[in-house]
């Protein structure tokens, strides 16, 4: 393997864990619901899924627990958003910072625990083309999911009823309200989707992007994710493009880092958050505002009476 | 659920004692209504007397607190919109239920069944526009469309599903005088072909067109069931509001003197993504003159607030004028300083904030009132200003110093209109001042307005309602798409013209500005 | 099942203020039965955290100690919050406090420089974290970028920035390669109020916010300003006040008062730079600034019983062997409780069984 081709394999590993927490953001927010507390939702996934997966010596069941923990974490913020119609950006940070300080007290114990690398999945015959072979065709199975995922959220949300009605609960609720849709459980079931996906992104970061968990482990990535949804412009494709990007700044300034440019370290470890800042100011200033973001985005529903 | 063959004899629908209670405010009480087949049922009353409490009542979206519904004789429970749908009932709202980001199209397939899909939507949206002439591109996102449009969405969005009884919340509101006609054209049809309808309003005009039988509400109950065609138009107002509602006095002296506000080749891009733009505006207001701006809702009148107030300045000092400065590029502040006053359409949120006290509500026009000294409120300042706005216009409060949205719509009205003519400003520039708003406010609204004219400011109301307009205005002009029409004394306006203003048929050859 | 929210025509003073300590119980009830789910003893867990703390004078002034940066940043976040302005990276800003004003310090270390050092450290730290406030409030205003992300990825920023100095330029070259820098000097040391307590001027320039924030807020123009941006933004349009300056205003003051706990923090209690000056003050104060409703008195109160928590996890993790991340939990469930009781305060909730279902 060549080291030009091992980078390109760990951009896609970095990518994937941004582009499942962002898809599952997005279906979030486009029914309506802004939820920052991705961060901790990741960070619990992380948690949960390596405390699982060390404790029954199963990847499966690891993987399972976090999307389960993520799961849970919106549905504790779905009681807050939806059943007392709390503030939703003061909700999101509150489970942020819940999310972080519970995964630290469920991972404890399983500090300096390692995983074994997960076999990747072989497509035979693809696999074997001369560099994009290995780099399309030889990833592990998240990978594949995580684009497959992106393909059914986008055919979702503009071909079938159900995304229809999940569109316009998101672009405005009031309406909605008036004609039957039901606001509360389409948000409901959207807060859960998007809890799974953090959860599961958490996971694909404990075990098979470090195989190991450590405190804070998620370094912002769920923000970073939070971000991508608005670089999108909330559409499922350009969620992907963002991802890959971002994963792409990610290796290479940890590349960077390694090659000893005579560059800070630091300066190159602030590049993600500084390129968010840039995508996000590029994006305002081409568009104006933030183009795309659902009318109800983040306002409480109260039905008139 | 329904009944394939109805009970012959039994009318569509019946409402027996339906009422709701929400606290201590009765909105329903003990209302009996009911529509026969191919029945056009007019519900005439005021503003806040129940009749939108009714009709969400009987479209689902609200639960009665008691009471019963029978449709076609069988006592049913409509607990949801999509159980009303389901039944046959078809709504069209006051306030559309659109979704402005999603095409013509998807806005429909939303509200229908499961079997119905987008090809299904835009084969059938074909057949349906041409039978009845409601002309819809299904591709068009809504944001696009006018406010004739958006209704026909909803209307189209009805008779797709076959309904057996349509509601209407109002629907003439938004339209043109010629677009209502055609609404009536259709409505008449949709009658022949056996389909009831349930006709919402408060113009008296439209029901007598339309409508056989009326049915009455005043707060909460029912006080009549006539023929609108066999009773005078003021009988049938004396039921809706219960006490004689008297005229505007307009009579006295008109001497216009001065211009007050002078708007010059005033030309502003729109707001935002959706907004409309302001084309080449000219406007004079003198003191001592009411100037009327009708228009359809949607057609720049909120741009005109915003480049007149300041809220949204011009690129140019001079397109403003306000008392002889040139203010276009000043901010709201600075031209209340000049002596200008303003109240914006939206009451709560925007003329006044829903969850603070009427003496806080003051502050809000702080640059010209005495409210505040180097920074600091006066509290007590604050307080009796208040306090004096409620004596002078008649404000009804729940208690001394309430919160804003404990008000009515109309004596939330009377305190913003008050709060600003109480300190006798030399222009005063009002939009919609009585939408949704009681008789009796109404009037006590247009004759301080009036009033404040023949004392020798200079009044600009912008307004849908044009019987509004006719009854205060000395002189009128129509916006429409964001151009103002030339501005004419109100004796040279008739309502036609005033139809072909709206449409833009006009414009063509308005191109000489008279002042 | 469903939901079913009613707007309450009348809510009683007292039922506003005793919502937060409602919410505290709970969150303490809650947090109680996740440590007996981890087979301690709740009780044992109650008296290391809240009783002993308070029984103890070391503790109290301890708790003064955490109180007084949670306190001063949860006052300039009411100013944000208030105005519906979402600045959630203090932490950042009080980095960037302690590492301008700690510059001073470090440049006139081992000279002469006389009393106008300290002064000047403190007011750098107030410029140090407001300019680095002011960046999203100055893409938010003059480009429409969320300030929620972008204050937020500056907080990492923020701290590789001090990292960075540290570990670089700014390492103490006496100091075994430790990632730190030299002490400070005694001029350049903000000193405890009373002689030999632990308590420095930090307290007072809290309490001085405290004071004067209540004054803003309540008696001025520029506080109702805040309110009404906050409950009516059209309406403060309409009233003439910019959102732009409303931005740029709290931003700036948020901003400069995390700045300068940042800079009383670094030279009143730690002494030096080091690559963690914070347990997250700046993070904790969000929870504070809405324990306390927004109210000056309320978060000066609410920094003290938050605070208790610091300082009860510390001796938690020493006593009980509980880890420190339970104090963060409990921090986010409290925060939780806070914004339910909020929302009980605002609306009746009814949960309602209906057929056909909604």
């Amino acid at each position: 393997m060549t080291i030009v081709e091992a980078i390109l394999l760990t951009i896609v590993t970095a990518s994937t864990p941004l582009l499942i927490a962002a898809l599952g953001e997005l279906v979030t927010e486009r029914s309506g619901v802004l939820n920052l507390g991705v961060e901790g939702m990741m960070a619990m996934g992380a948690a949960c899924s390596f405390a699982a997966a060390v404790t029954f010596d199963s990847t499966l069941i690891g993987v399972a627990a976090g999307m389960l923990a993520g799961t849970l974490m919106a549905a504790l913020f779905a009681l807050l958003v939806l059943g007392f119609a709390a503030n939703q950006t003061g909700s999101g940070l509150a489970l942020t910072i819940l999310g972080l300080g519970l995964s630290g007290l469920i991972g404890a114990p399983f500090v300096g625990a390692r995983r074994d690398p997960i076999a990747p999945l072989d497509i035979p015959i693809l696999s074997d083309i001369p560099v994009v072979g290995r780099l399309f065709f030889e990833q592990d199975l998240f990978v594949y999911a995580s684009i497959v995922l992106t393909v059914l959220v986008g055919l979702y949300l503009m071909r079938t009823r159900s995304g229809l009605t999940l569109r316009s609960i998101g672009e405005n609720h009031t309406s909605a309200n008036a004609l039957g849709l039901p606001v509360w459980r389409v948000r409901f079931w959207a807060i859960l989707f998007g809890g799974a996906c953090a959860g599961l992104a958490g996971a694909y970061l404990a075990l098979v992007y470090t195989r190991f968990w450590s405190p804070g482990m998620t370094a912002g990535r769920g923000w970073i994710a939070l971000a991508l949804v608005v670089f999108a412009a909330w559409r499922p494709g350009w969620v992907l493009v963002g991802a890959y990007i971002f994963g792409a700044a990610t290796v290479l300034q940890l590349h960077a880092q390694a090659a000893q440019f005579g560059v800070p370290s630091q300066l190159l470890s602030a590049v993600p958050y500084l390129a968010t800042i840039l995508a996000l100011l590029l994006l305002s200033i081409r568009h104006g505002r933030a183009i795309g973001a659902p009318g109800s985005l983040g306002v409480p529903f109260v039905p008139d009476r | 659920m329904k009944a394939d063959v109805p009970p012959s004899g039994a009318p569509l629908v019946e409402l027996k004692g339906i009422s709701k209670r929400y606290g201590d405010l009765l909105a329903n009480d003990g209302i009996d209504l009911s529509i026969e087949p191919g029945e056009i049922h007019a519900l005439l009353g005021e503003n806040g007397a129940g009749k939108s409490t009714l009709v969400k009542i009987l479209y689902g979206v609200i639960e009665p607190s008691a009471g019963e519904i029978r449709w076609e004789g069988r006592p049913v429970s409509i607990g949801s919109p999509v159980e009303a749908r389901a039944l046959g009932l078809g709504m069209v709202f006051q306030h559309f239920s659109l979704f402005d980001e999603l095409s013509v199209a998807e806005n429909i397939a939303v509200a229908l069944s499961d079997e119905w899909n987008l090809s299904t939507v835009r084969s059938k949206l074909g057949e349906i526009s041409s039978t009845y002439g409601l002309a819809l591109n299904a591709d068009r996102a809504v944001w696009t469309l006018s406010a004739g449009e958006r209704q026909r969405i909803e209307i189209v969005r009805c008779l797709l599903q076959n309904p057996r009884l349509l509601i209407l919340d109002e629907p003439t509101s938004v339209l043109t005088p010629q677009e209502s006609e055609h609404l009536f054209t259709t409505l008449d049809r949709l009658s022949a072909e056996g389909c009831s309808i349930l006709y919402i309003s408060h113009k008296l005009e439209e029901v007598r067109r339309l409508c056989r039988r009326a049915t009455i509400l005043r707060a909460g109950r029912v006080v009549a069931t006539i023929d609108p065609r066999a009773k005078s138009a003021r009988e049938i107002a004396a039921l809706m509001v219960g006490n004689e509602v008297g005229e505007v006095r307009t009579d006295a002296p008109h001497h216009p003197e001065g211009e007050i506000l002078r708007v010059a080749n005033l030309s502003m891009p729109p707001a935002g993504l959706h907004g409309q733009a302001l084309r080449d505006i000219n406007l004079v207001a003198r003191a001592g003159e009411v100037v009327g701006i009708a228009g359809v809702a949607g057609n720049g009148q909120s741009e005109l607030f915003a480049a007149l107030s300041g809220e949204r300045p011009a690129d140019r000092a001079d397109a403003v004028v306000i008392a002889g400065k040139a203010s276009g590029i000043m901010g709201i502040d600075a031209r209340r300083r000049l002596g200008a006053a303003f109240v914006p359409e939206e009451r709560l949120g925007h003329a006044a904030a829903p969850s603070h006290r009427l003496s806080e509500n003051t502050l809000i026009s702080h640059a010209a009132a005495e409210v505040s000294r180097s920074g600091f409120i006066l509290v007590n300042a604050a307080k009796r200003l208040a306090r004096s706005i409620v004596q002078s216009f008649d404000v009804r409060t729940p208690e001394g110093d309430p919160q804003a949205r404990k008000l009515s719509g109309g004596n939330l009205q009377k305190f913003v209109i008050g709060r600003e003519i109480i300190r006798k400003p030399k222009l005063i520039i009002v939009d919609q001042p009585t939408w949704g708003v009681d008789a009796g406010a109404a009037r006590l609204i247009r004759q301080a307005l009036v009033d404040l004219a023949r004392a020798g400011s200079a009044v600009v109301v912008v307004s849908q309602d044009l019987d509004e307009l006719f009854e205060v205005a000395d002189r009128m002009a129509v916006i429409h798409h964001g151009s103002l029409s030339p501005l004419r004394p109100i004796g040279e306006w008739t309502r036609e013209a005033v139809g072909l203003e709206m449409l833009g048929v006009a414009q063509a050859h308005g191109g000489a500005h008279a002042v | 099942m469903r939901f079913e929210l009613t707007p309450r025509t009348h809510v009683s003073p007292v039922m506003r203020a005793l919502a937060p300590v409602a919410a505290f119980i709970t969150a303490f009830l809650i947090a109680g039965f996740v440590i007996w789910l981890m087979g301690r003893s709740p009780v044992a867990a109650f008296d290391v955290y809240v009783l002993q703390p308070l029984s103890d004078p070391w503790a109290l002034q301890e708790l003064l100690v955490k109180a007084t940066p949670l306190a001063l940043i949860a006052i300039g976040l009411s100013y944000c919050f208030r105005a519906n302005l979402w600045n959630i990276g203090a932490e950042g800003q009080y980095v960037i406090g302690a590492v301008l004003g700690g510059w001073l310090a470090l440049k006139t270390h081992g000279t002469e420089a006389g009393a106008w050092v300290l002064p000047l450290m403190l007011l750098l730290g107030v410029i140090g974290g407001a300019l680095y406030g002011l960046i999203p409030a100055f893409l938010k205003t003059r480009f429409g970028v969320n300030e929620i992300l972008t204050s937020l990825m500056l907080v990492y920023v923020a701290q590789l920035i001090l990292d960075y100095l540290v570990r670089g330029p700014w390492r103490d070259p006496k100091g075994f390669n430790f990632p730190q820098s030299v002490t400070f000097d005694p001029s350049a040391t903000l000193h405890p109020i009373l002689e030999g307590g632990r308590v420095h001027y930090g307290a007072v320039f809290a309490a001085i916010a405290v004071l004067v924030t209540a004054v803003v807020l309540g008696r001025t123009l520029f506080g109702y300003r805040l309110k009404l941006t906050g409950d009516a933004p059209r309406a403060a349009r309409f009233a003439g006040f910019s959102s732009k300056a409303t931005t740029m205003a709290v931003f700036a003051i948020s901003g400069g008062l995390a700045g300068l706990a940042g800079i009383s923090e670094v030279s009143g209690q730690i002494g030096q730079l080091q690559p963690s000056i914070s347990p997250g003050y700046g993070f904790t104060a969000i929870t504070v600034a809405f324990l306390g409703r927004l109210n000056p008195v309320g978060i000066l109160l609410a920094a003290l019983v938050v605070a208790l928590t610091f300082i009860g996890g510390e001796s938690a993790q020493i006593l009980l062997k509980l880890p420190l991340d339970l104090t963060q939990a409990f921090q986010g469930i409290l925060l939780m409780c806070v914004l339910a009781a909020d929302a009980m305060v605002s609306y009746r909730i009814r949960f309602a069984t209906r057929g056909g279902g909604k």
